[in-house]
């Protein structure tokens, strides 16, 4: 898998047209300057061998440089990881935090205007796409209230105040999408848990509403959820790319839309397998998490 | 879903397959989601199909007597940065996101179907070969891949509904897959071989009706998603590019202007905002027409 995901990334940048001596020297270099670098590349190399070379480097973390910025690659996306992940994490919490109780109420209150709400809610969520949503944030709570800055980025070791205001509206923005695609989930997975025997079950046997719904109806339904929330972190990974560009935020997605604007691949190519990995990393974790709620997958 | 019956099958069990459908039917009918998508879809088709025959204002002539005006007689949703009707601009860009959305959604089909059709009935290594090229694909973040995409071919409405159609081309490999395996077993399958027919025809006309279903509410939903990847490369310049009205391209354009003239991020964002919200509505009704289980 790993071996076809190089092999995708690999290809984007082989097949860009171009040649990057061009992008590096110039069309109007000297041919023995465009040669030597070619030579130095290892471009001039069969294209399996270009591949192997390039994979072998890359396992040993050497991603190339940066054409413009005459920078290692590692270092730059080292240098913009973290903004993404704060942005990303943070945005995972706020969506949590809005969609499982408005996911639970939802579901208990089936058919009420709580669930009604719940649910239109979670329905414009995924419908209107994060760079209205964040220009619109800015044009209220910016630009018009005046409460939080529009754009930009501090360090939380720099200023952790600071910082956090700099975060909520970009994280606001982001974690908007995925708040309402796991509401829907969790509505969906619990009204389908309430209406199961066990269920029936525990409340014939006296159990109050909310521990049956939480201690018993809700851990089953959390499987399918968590099922979400790996795939949305691959869409928040992608939503970052346009968050971080309407809010300025020095992250890995600014880093690749930069790249193509200044047809840097090197830094194009890194960014694209970094995130992959990401996103198989975190794909991984949820397979551990299925274990840790779900003893059945233990025992078995 | 019913597959396609022989000849000899009887008129009374002929329709006892088809109910089914009827069902389905009768309940997208009756879903009062669905009717509020299809009628969202059909508005903003209608707009984007039929709309710039009515629309006298160019989308592109520039007024510099009237840059950044509110809505009035002569621009019902006032002028943008450059004094363009938005009107104009929000009815041609309805074409092009309908147009995009459309052709991407049906190249992903055009690649995605034969991959899964053929990965789920050959079974083995060329099922393990393709499969693993597409799950490659899924794991890219879809408009970070569609970005990578965008590099290659460059930026315009060709490559944007490319790399579109390409991105969303492994999640439809992967859902025709699934219903290919799940049939491939059935008797119907395993009497048509018994008949003699031949393996691309079994395929196609006995097992592929079945995937309709799915791919209906997968092309609904890829749809709406293919609207908003379009709109978001337009906004960071990497898709349609000026003076091109793209409603992705108007927001970002807004961006400097909202301050003082509101309406030029509002018109825009509302217009991708309902487009993407009916198909998604759309899509949920067609899912809760169509999902066997709530046939069952």
């Amino acid at each position: 898998m790993l071996f076809l995901m190089s092999l995708v990334v690999f290809a984007i940048v082989y097949l860009i047209p171009g040649d990057p001596v061009d992008a590096m020297l110039g069309q109007e270099a000297e041919r023995t300057a465009r040669e030597a670098l070619r030579r130095e590349l290892g471009l001039d190399q069969p294209l399996w061998q270009q591949y192997v070379g390039w994979l072998g480097r890359v396992a040993q973390g050497d991603l190339g440089r940066s054409i413009r910025a005459q920078q290692p690659v590692r270092d730059l996306i080292l240098d913009k990881l973290p903004a993404t992940l704060l942005l990303t994490m943070t945005a995972a919490l706020v969506a949590l935090v809005i969609a499982f109780p408005a996911g639970v109420i939802a579901a208990v209150r089936r058919n009420t205007v709580v669930d009604l709400l719940a649910m239109v809610g979670a329905l414009l969520g995924v419908s209107i796409p994060s760079f209205w949503s964040g220009i619109m944030l800015i044009m209220i709570f910016a630009l018009t209230l005046g409460w939080l800055p529009a754009m930009g980025y501090v360090r939380p070791t720099t200023d952790p105040v600071a910082a956090l205001r700099y975060l909520i509206l970009p994280a606001l923005t982001l974690g908007s999408v995925m708040a309402g695609a796991v509401t829907r989930q969790v509505r969906a997975q619990l009204l389908q848990e309430l209406g199961r025997d066990y269920v029936r079950t525990a409340r014939s046997k006296g159990l109050r509403e909310p521990g049956v719904v939480v201690r018993h109806a809700l851990r089953n339904s959390l499987i399918p959820a968590v099922t979400v929330l790996g795939v949305q972190f691959s869409v928040l990974l992608g939503g970052a790319v346009i968050t971080e560009q309407i809010f300025a935020w020095p992250g890995i997605g600014q880093l690749a839309v930069n790249a193509i604007v200044n047809r840097d691949y090197p830094v194009l190519q890194g960014v694209i397998l970094t995130v992959a990995l990401l996103v198989t990393l975190v794909n991984l974790a949820v397979d551990t998490l299925y274990v840790v709620l779900d003893p059945r997958l233990r025992l078995s | 879903m019913s597959s396609s019956t022989p000849a000899s099958v009887s008129p009374e069990r002929s329709r006892s397959r088809e109910a089914p459908r009827h069902r389905a039917l009768g309940r997208l009918a009756r879903s009062r989601l669905a009717f509020i998508g299809a009628a969202i879809i059909g508005l903003t088709a209608l707009i984007g199909l039929v709309g710039p025959a009515f629309i006298t204002a160019d989308p592109v002539a520039m007024d510099f007597g009237a840059l950044l005006k509110g809505p009035s007689r002569a621009h019902w949703l006032g002028t943008d940065q450059f004094g363009r009707d938005e009107l104009a601009r929000l009815v041609w860009g309805a074409r092009l996101s309908v147009t995009i959305g459309a052709a991407a959604v049906a190249l992903a089909l055009a690649i995605g179907l034969p991959i899964g059709a053929l990965s789920g009935y050959a079974g083995g290594v060329i099922d393990n070969v393709l499969m693993r090229c597409m799950d490659a694909l899924l794991a890219f973040p879809a408009l970070l891949l569609a970005l990578g995409l965008v590099a290659i071919l460059g930026p315009g409405s060709t490559s944007t509904t490319l790399a579109i159609g390409i991105v969303y081309a492994p999640g439809v490999a992967r859902l025709t897959r699934g219903v290919v395996l799940a049939e491939r077993p059935q008797e119907y399958v395993q009497a048509a071989h018994a008949l003699g027919q031949r393996d691309r025809w079994v395929l196609v006309r006995h097992i592929m009706p079945n995937c309709v279903s799915a791919l209906l509410v997968q092309a609904s939903v890829n749809f709406a998603n293919a609207m908003v990847i379009e709109a978001g490369l337009s906004f960071l310049g990497l898709g349609t590019p000026p003076p091109t009205p793209s409603w992705g391209l108007m927001l970002n354009e807004a961006r400097a202007f909202m301050s003082s003239a509101i309406h030029v991020a509002i018109v825009p964002g509302v217009a991708i905002s309902l487009a993407v919200l009916g198909w998604n509505l759309l899509g949920d009704g067609l899912r809760d027409a169509l999902d066997p289980r709530l046939v069952e």
